[in-house]
């Protein structure tokens, strides 16, 4: 991860240096040919020690110029790297270009209105979980956002790229299914749509993006009262790993205490995140009682339909969504209880 | 905290020699100036990539480099065909083997070509056009799959040794070490308890932080420089020459500073292929390992299997042990099962016991050393059972220690007497430190574990200098991986009573300074400073001559105290160390001195360490609470180095036990070569790990040195298994004891 990190780093340097002499080749027509930036006679930290070849370099500034760049063959677009750089590194294709998103102000923006927050897709993570009010109202959602790699990498990964990754383990997908969140996908024609982030990654590895699409925002219903999330994750170690389980879970408190709404999603025991309906209705009505939560678990564990590999077993991944499902469903109804009243 | 035997006898003032300097090559390391191996850029420079097996086990039926010779900027490509047929003793023949193979590859990662060329994607796109047609044979992987009858076989010429009869044919078993003492059956029969089991431990990786890296540059001539990074670059160079068919001296090798060994980095890899493409290239070449490569094709510790027996007396008293130990030696014979069978009851007295280790070979990369090689895996079985027994009888894990601790005139299981030793002093230690009375929660345990581990001795030389300012130049040739400029400084600092921060501690390359074995073996302090306390006492008798020139009187007139030459009857002006260095044009010359040696008197290094931890009974999950390692130090020169090798080897020792293991794929192809599934312990999973340096002075070395860098990770395995045993109540024989094996364990309780 240090290597990566420093990668990370060597990469926004990168972009400052080299920015001045992009922006205007950018700004008119032609920018795929004219904006190319070859890493070559660079120095040989970054992305040119990647292969040594011909890989492009592209930091758009709109979300119009990105979207000409993406009409490129053969481009593929990056929020962070965290994840593209280790893959190319280990083999995978190399595109031709990277499109780097974070130079686009929309991309690295967090705002919150009465309705909702919009998370720009590039947005580090770092400044996610920095956030005292996004953290207050989503603190399971904060917390698997500040999950992902190091701090050296959460000053580069993001809500985005973690999603478009579509890694089955990737941590902070379960909890922005749990709080209802979708993205704002720009699309190939120029114009812009939107689908549930349950609905963007279809298969380890694979979305249903379009060529040429990226998702530019995340948007995330304000919590309604006495609601909050919790995610929890399996890893042998304490940090720097990848969920072996993941669990988000959030609940909706009446003033009794009495749960009104819950959603239940796990990670890495399924090719995609697996929604849990049997345990979302076994906590609906509850009030977090042993009985409901032994059934919660027992319906999370039955929807696992996890792979043996090198990161865990069938046998354990199954066993412990239920455990983490349990768990989860306690803090997040803590946290619940805790807002009291308030509105948020 | 240090605890000295006592302190009015084993502590006669030293000034310098138990202080904590900063460290003379810190500030280029945390200021990011130190050169490691892969800084180094030459005018003209060529990358070298190497082209690897993708098999576990074939035939190397053809190799056609003639399209990658042909591609843009490749200046080189070798094969087999660019080096001389193996030759010479079987070790020397493996080494070849290893460094290119010539009719099969062995493991995955097996070297098969390499190419140098002028951008590193051109030499890798040329390497993966070299096309190679191999046959694939089956594959063995462990020690069960090789030793079975009908196994495969890697090497067909490959005979048992320490096997009586001879055997008659060809095995995977490269031989056997046997230690035997006593009347087995008997001890069985006079033991109260027998413990018993079957113990498991996958291969581990040092996890160094810098790959192995090379850069080579040979003159039209012949002569070649070589600089890479490694723990002894006299063997470097030594063990290139034997793959290039070359004297050793047409090698120059400077040693670049080193990140990381821990045993790993005291064989060769790139370097030889590094010389022979700039040989044929005309040009310098670098080559620098993935972590990838890394994995896959350096030196694993050994996969073991262990089948032990051990019978006590009721009254805890150790009477009979019998172990079977197969040691994976990776894809070439040399694994550490000798090592492993003559530390397995080396801290204990046992009148009866047999002890025999296989060194068997499987289609993995060859194992390297890795930190007290052999000896946590044996340890790991023998320290299990040792807890088993203390739990049925009910004796305190300490006290059936105690028992049975080895003392000054104990003949060890393998052979010799131990001289002074602090085994015991490690215990009593352990058991009166305020960590050994913390009382436990649920799910939580305790785990005891000792450990011994030798010292090295073999060669050092070091060469000293006063400069005409009077500062001293201290050159050596141990690649320093542990702090020891540091521990040179110091030593060397008290032998002239001066400053240590007038001490420059260098490490020399091969030309500048006489032979130097390799930094391991816990020798450099011990060895390498004996050496350097040699060559300034030398330089301290020129000096006292002198003094005793310049008032012309005799030498026994003259002292040397706190830095200077003193008269004994206090008649003259004393001459310090620069107005001696000042004088040098008229009492004799420039002062210098050499010494070299077969270090003799090396020490015996003992460990006892305890783990408080805790388990998640619904995850399996490990969380260490606290850690408490003692360790016999000898002499700590530099306490806090000697504190850091004492938790560097808990760390590994953790990772080891907890969470590290080679996966490998049916066909053999390892499945996690990375960091991030290779699991070595991150920093928030590691505890406070409180040591307690106990001062037992080594009687061979002038300060009392032992060697100190590899004994800690010895009782780490089985301190931690013995301390899950205590927590979930299972006894797990097979490391590692990840979550998913601790959880099944706690699922499956009754079965």
């Amino acid at each position: 991860m240090g290597t990566l990190s420093r990668l990370a780093r060597r990469l926004a340097d990168l972009v400052g240096a080299h920015r001045a002499a992009l922006q205007p080749a950018v700004c008119g027509p032609g920018i795929a040919k004219l904006g190319a930036t070859p890493l070559d006679g660079l120095p040989s930290v970054g992305l040119a020690r990647l292969r040594g070849t011909h890989l492009k370099y592209f930091a758009p500034s709109t979300v119009e110029e990105a979207v000409g760049l993406l009409a490129q063959p053969n481009t593929k677009v990056f929020a962070g790297a965290t994840d593209v750089i280790p893959q190319i590194r280990a083999g995978r294709p190399e595109p031709d270009a990277l499109v780097d998103l974070k130079k686009i102000d929309r991309l690295i923006a967090v705002q919150c209105t009465d309705a909702k927050w919009i998370i720009g897709a590039a947005t580090p993570t770092a400044r996610l979980t920095a956030n005292a009010e996004f953290s207050a109202e989503f603190p399971g959602l904060a917390e698997a956002a500040g999950l992902i790699g190091s701090d050296q990498v959460q000053s580069r990964s993001s809500l985005g790229g973690n999603l478009c990754n579509a890694s089955p383990a990737a941590d902070s997908v379960p909890a922005m299914i749990v709080n209802g969140a979708r993205v704002v996908i720009a699309t190939a024609n120029g114009g812009t749509r939107s689908v549930a982030v349950q609905d963007v990654p279809t298969g380890p590895g694979r979305t249903s993006l379009a060529p040429g699409e990226f998702v530019v925002e995340i948007e995330v219903d304000r919590a309604p009262a006495r609601t909050a999330d919790a995610y929890l994750r399996m890893i042998p170690r304490t940090e720097m790993d990848i969920a072996v389980v993941g669990v988000g879970v959030r609940v909706t408190l009446d003033e009794s205490g009495k749960v009104t709404d819950a959603l239940v999603a796990l990670g890495a025991v399924a090719p995609t995140v697996v929604r849990v309906p049997a345990a979302e209705a076994a906590l609906i009505g509850s009030t977090l009682d042993d009985a409901a939560l032994a059934v919660a678990a027992a319906a999370a564990s039955a929807a696992c339909n996890p792979i043996d590999d090198k990161r865990g077993t069938i046998a354990y991944r199954t066993h412990v969504a239920g455990v983490l499902t349990r768990r989860a469903a306690v803090i997040a109804g803590q946290r619940a209880a805790e807002k009291n009243g308030a509105s948020r | 905290m240090t605890i000295a035997e006592d302190p009015a006898t084993t502590a006669p003032g030293y000034k310098w020699v138990g202080t904590r300097m900063i460290r003379p090559d810190g500030f280029e390391k945390v200021t990011g100036r130190a050169r490691f191996g892969a800084d180094l850029k030459l005018n003209g420079m060529l990358y070298g990539h190497v082209l690897r097996s993708p098999h576990a086990h074939a035939n190397i039926v053809s190799i056609d480099t003639s399209e990658a010779e042909k591609m843009a900027g490749v200046r080189a490509v070798i094969t087999r065909a660019d080096f001389p047929a193996p030759s010479g003793p079987a070790g020397d023949q493996d080494l070849q083997r290893n460094a290119m193979a010539r009719e099969k590859v062995l493991y995955e990662g097996h070297v098969v070509a390499a190419v140098a060329a002028q951008t590193r994607g051109q030499a890798k796109a040329a390497a993966e056009a070299i096309k190679v047609v191999y046959e694939v044979l089956p594959h063995v992987m462990t020690v069960d799959e090789a030793m079975a009858p009908s196994a495969a076989l890697l090497h067909p010429n490959l005979m048992t040794k320490g096997i009586d009869p001879a055997p008659t044919g060809p095995s995977n078993v490269a031989s056997r070490a046997l230690y035997q003492g006593g009347d087995l059956d008997l001890g069985f029969a006079e033991s109260d308890v027998v413990v018993e089991g079957t113990f498991t431990t996958k291969p581990v990786h040092h996890g160094y932080i810098e790959p192995h890296a090379a850069v080579a540059d040979t003159t039209p001539n012949g002569r070649t420089t070589l600089w890479c990074s490694s723990q002894g670059h006299f063997t470097m160079r030594a063990m290139s020459a034997k793959v290039l068919g070359w004297e050793p001296s047409r090698l120059k090798v400077i040693p670049a500073e080193i990140g990381g060994g821990f045993g790993g980095k005291t064989t060769i890899y790139l370097e030889p292929l590094a010389v022979r493409l700039s040989q044929k290239a005309g040009r310098p070449v670098k080559m620098v390992m993935s972590r990838d490569e890394v994995f896959r094709a350096t030196g694993p510790a050994s996969g073991t299997k262990i089948v032990a027996k051990m019978g006590f007396k009721n009254d805890g008293t150790m009477v009979a042990a019998e172990l079977w130990m197969a040691y994976e030696a990776g894809a070439f014979a040399g694994s550490p099962a000798g090592a492993g069978s003559m530390t397995a009851l080396a801290p204990y007295t046992v009148a009866n016991f047999l002890i025999e280790g296989f060194d068997v070979v499987v289609n993995k990369p060859k194992v390297a050393a890795y930190r007290a090689p052999g000896a946590p895996m044996s340890s790991f079985a023998v320290e299990s059972l040792i807890d088993e027994a203390a739990t049925k009888i009910g004796m305190d894990p300490i006290e059936i220690r105690l028992k049975n601790a080895v003392t000054e005139g104990c003949q060890a299981t393998y052979g010799p007497k131990f001289p002074r030793i602090g085994f015991v002093e490690t215990l009593e230690a352990i058991k009166n430190h305020p960590n050994y009375q913390i009382p436990l929660g649920p799910n939580q345990g305790r785990g005891v574990a000792s450990g011994f581990w030798f010292n090295a001795g073999l060669n050092s030389s070091a060469t000293v200098h006063v400069n005409e300012d009077g500062n001293v130049i201290v050159v050596t040739g141990s690649p320093d991986i542990g702090g020891s400029r540091a521990s040179m400084a110091l030593m060397a600092a008290e032998e002239f009573g001066i400053d240590a921060a007038r001490i420059q501690p260098v490490v020399g390359d091969t030309e500048s300074v006489g032979y130097n074995d390799q930094t391991g073996g816990s020798r450099t302090t011990l060895a390498t400073g004996a050496a350097v306390i040699e060559a300034c006492r030398k330089i301290l008798a020129d000096l006292r001559g002198r003094a005793a020139k310049q008032w012309d009187v005799p030498l026994d007139k003259v002292e040397w105290v706190d830095g200077q030459a003193q008269h004994v009857d206090g008649t003259q002006p004393p001459l310090s160390l620069e107005d001696l260095a000042k004088g040098w044009n008229r009492t004799g010359g420039p002062l210098t001195a050499s010494a070299a040696l077969n270090a003799r008197g090396v020490g015996s290094a003992f460990s006892t360490q305890v783990v408080d931890l805790e388990i998640d009974p619904d995850t399996g999950h490990v969380t260490v609470l606290r850690y408490l390692t003692a360790q016999d130090a000898g002499r700590a020169i530099h306490p806090s180095y000697v504190e850091g090798q004492l938790q560097g080897g808990v760390v590994q020792g953790l990772g080891w036990a907890l969470n590290e293991e080679y996966i490998f794929d049916r066909n053999g192809k390892m499945e996690n070569a990375s960091f991030l599934d290779y699991r070595i312990p991150v920093a928030s999973d590691m505890p406070m790990i409180d040591t307690i340096v106990v001062e037992v002075p080594n009687p061979g070395h002038p300060y009392g040195v032992r060697g100190v860098g590899e004994v800690g990770i010895v009782p780490p395995l089985a301190a931690v298994a013995n301390a899950v045993e205590h927590a979930v109540g299972r006894r797990l024989r097979d490391l590692p004891l990840s979550p998913v094996r601790i959880l099944d364990a706690i699922l499956n309780k009754d079965c």
